[in-house]
């Protein structure tokens, strides 16, 4: 997957957890809960679905990377590069 | 004539009525549609298919969820506490409180249910499944959905009530017994405002279809509207559905002081226990049940002029009701029964509580509404004064009894008067 790709994977899944949201203008430099209604267990949701979709393991000490759109892409890059978009 | 019964002894802060209902059904979502549907003879039981078990019938709620919740809060909840945020948010709606200024830490939430967590474990092992049984994809959304107070804190967290909220197990006696917890705590003054009835989300777990299938009580019919046949020679089980149905309760003093409309006073109520077998009712103990209620109303059993049956379209179940209700109503010319699992199936957790609800319009119109579906009347079921396929007009209506019973023997018997 590129950096584009795993970025609207993202978009993707939030918009499963956050339906009620409007993701269109999500800014990538600043932190989902700034922008969005999102507490622990939303972010949990995140992890669990890369879990089942992609089978992406992220250990719980790194879960701060998943603090905004640009870091959760930048965290994902390398362990989702190998992956092909559906 | 002035209604006598033990009302008249009682002050108007230990007098409890009900002065809003909200409510789902297979056949109406608010309590107009249903009980036009009710006296229309309309049936809300449709086919089914649920995993596993295949095809079926089930009574199924459409209603505007998100007229009250979040699709958010919908995705992270349970169906069971979507169905009680429905109806506790008409019963308020209906109510002419201004909720806005309402105390929420006076409000207590009492909501019955036959069962809770099925559904969410059901699914659960159905995902891990696709990860062989690997326990890391288990939701940590499971202990908040499956808890057993789940339906009543979906509905607190909904509204911002911080009064007591609680669910009330009861199996298929659940309905009145939340009602009846209600009534008990506004008593005791433990809260001002009851929102109290019950829900059930249960036609979404496979395992009460095929656990009634293994019984051989699951009903299966062509005419899916014609398989919920309580009384009838060729009934052959449950139809499962799911409903809900809170109401608003009060006592009468703070009624009157803010001029609620009242939709029906509470009279009594009697809940009591076979404690003879898991499954099959005990005709005896049901009649005790009846008996203790009309006892505690200073009733006689004359004085009742609607019975609200619970049967289920069992061959056991219809009979033994109707032979502790035979018993019971011996010689009163009076008094009519009807029954509403014939239009709607069984909605387990709410169904004391919404079958209640279709008859209390009778008040006002008084027209008791029939037991649909009884092509063949089984002679055993054959009560003096049932009312079969078209809806009767009576003289008058005070008071209506509702019967409602469960597994493991547990009887619940609530009466309610005119007002």
């Amino acid at each position: 997957m590129t950096s584009a790709e795993i970025r609207d994977e993202i978009l993707d899944i939030l918009s499963d957890i956050a339906p009620d949201e409007d993701l269109s203008g999500l800014e990538d430099s600043k932190s989902f809960r700034e922008q969005l209604e999102l507490d622990s267990m939303d972010f949990l949701d995140i992890v669990m679905e890369l879990r089942k979709r992609h089978r992406v393991q992220i250990p719980e000490e790194d879960y701060g990377h998943l603090a905004s759109m640009g870091s959760t892409v930048t965290y994902l890059e390398p362990k989702m590069r190998d992956i092909v978009a559906a | 004539m002035t209604l006598r019964d033990c009302t008249h002894e009682l002050p108007d802060d230990q007098r409890i009525v009900m002065t809003s209902v909200g409510l789902t059904s297979p056949n109406g979502h608010n309590l107009e549609m249903y009980r036009e549907s009710l006296v229309a003879g309309r049936s809300g039981v449709k086919d089914y298919n649920i995993r596993y078990v295949g095809d079926t019938h089930a009574g199924i709620c459409e209603f505007e969820a998100v007229k009250y919740q979040s699709r958010r809060d919908m995705r992270r909840g349970t169906r069971a506490g979507t169905v009680g945020i429905w109806s506790a948010g008409e019963a308020i709606a209906r109510s002419g409180l201004e909720w806005a200024n309402v105390d929420k830490s006076r409000v207590g939430i009492y909501v019955g249910i036959t069962e809770h967590g099925n559904v969410e474990t059901e699914n659960e092992i159905y995902s891990i499944k696709q990860y062989e049984y690997d326990t890391t994809y288990w939701s940590h959304h499971h202990n908040p959905r499956t808890v057993a107070n789940n339906p009543a804190g979906e509905i607190a967290l909904n509204l911002g009530i911080t009064g007591p909220h609680y669910t009330i197990g009861a199996a298929c006696a659940a309905g009145n017994a939340g009602i009846i917890q209600g009534v008990q705590m506004l008593r005791l003054h433990e809260c001002d405002i009851a929102i109290a009835g019950g829900v059930s989300e249960s036609v979404h777990t496979f395992g009460i279809f095929a656990s009634f299938k293994s019984q051989g009580a699951l009903a299966s019919n062509a005419d899916p509207t014609k398989a919920s046949r309580p009384f009838d020679t060729d009934r052959n089980g449950i139809v499962v559905a799911e409903g809900g149905c809170l109401y608003i309760l009060e006592r009468l003093s703070d009624a009157k002081a803010r001029g609620a409309t009242v939709l029906a006073e509470i009279v009594s109520y009697a809940i009591n226990t076979d404690a003879t077998d898991f499954v099959l009712p005990n005709p005896e103990r049901q009649a005790q049940c009846v008996r203790l209620a009309l006892k505690r109303g200073k009733l006689n059993a004359d004085q009742i002029q609607i019975v609200s049956t619970h049967a289920t379209g069992t061959t056991s179940g219809d009979n033994q009701e109707c032979e502790a209700l035979r018993d019971v109503f011996a010689g009163c010319k009076g008094v009519r029964f009807n029954n509403t699992k014939s239009f709607i199936g069984h909605t387990m957790g709410a169904a004391g509580a919404i079958e209640l609800a279709g008859n209390l319009p009778a008040f006002q119109d008084r027209v008791c509404h029939a037991t649909i579906n009884v092509d063949n009347l089984d002679p055993k079921c054959a009560l003096d004064g049932l009312v079969i396929n078209q809806p009767q007009e009576l003289d008058r209506v005070d008071y209506i009894l509702n019967n409602s019973f469960g597994m493991l023997g547990i009887n619940s018997v609530l009466i309610v008067r005119r007002f």
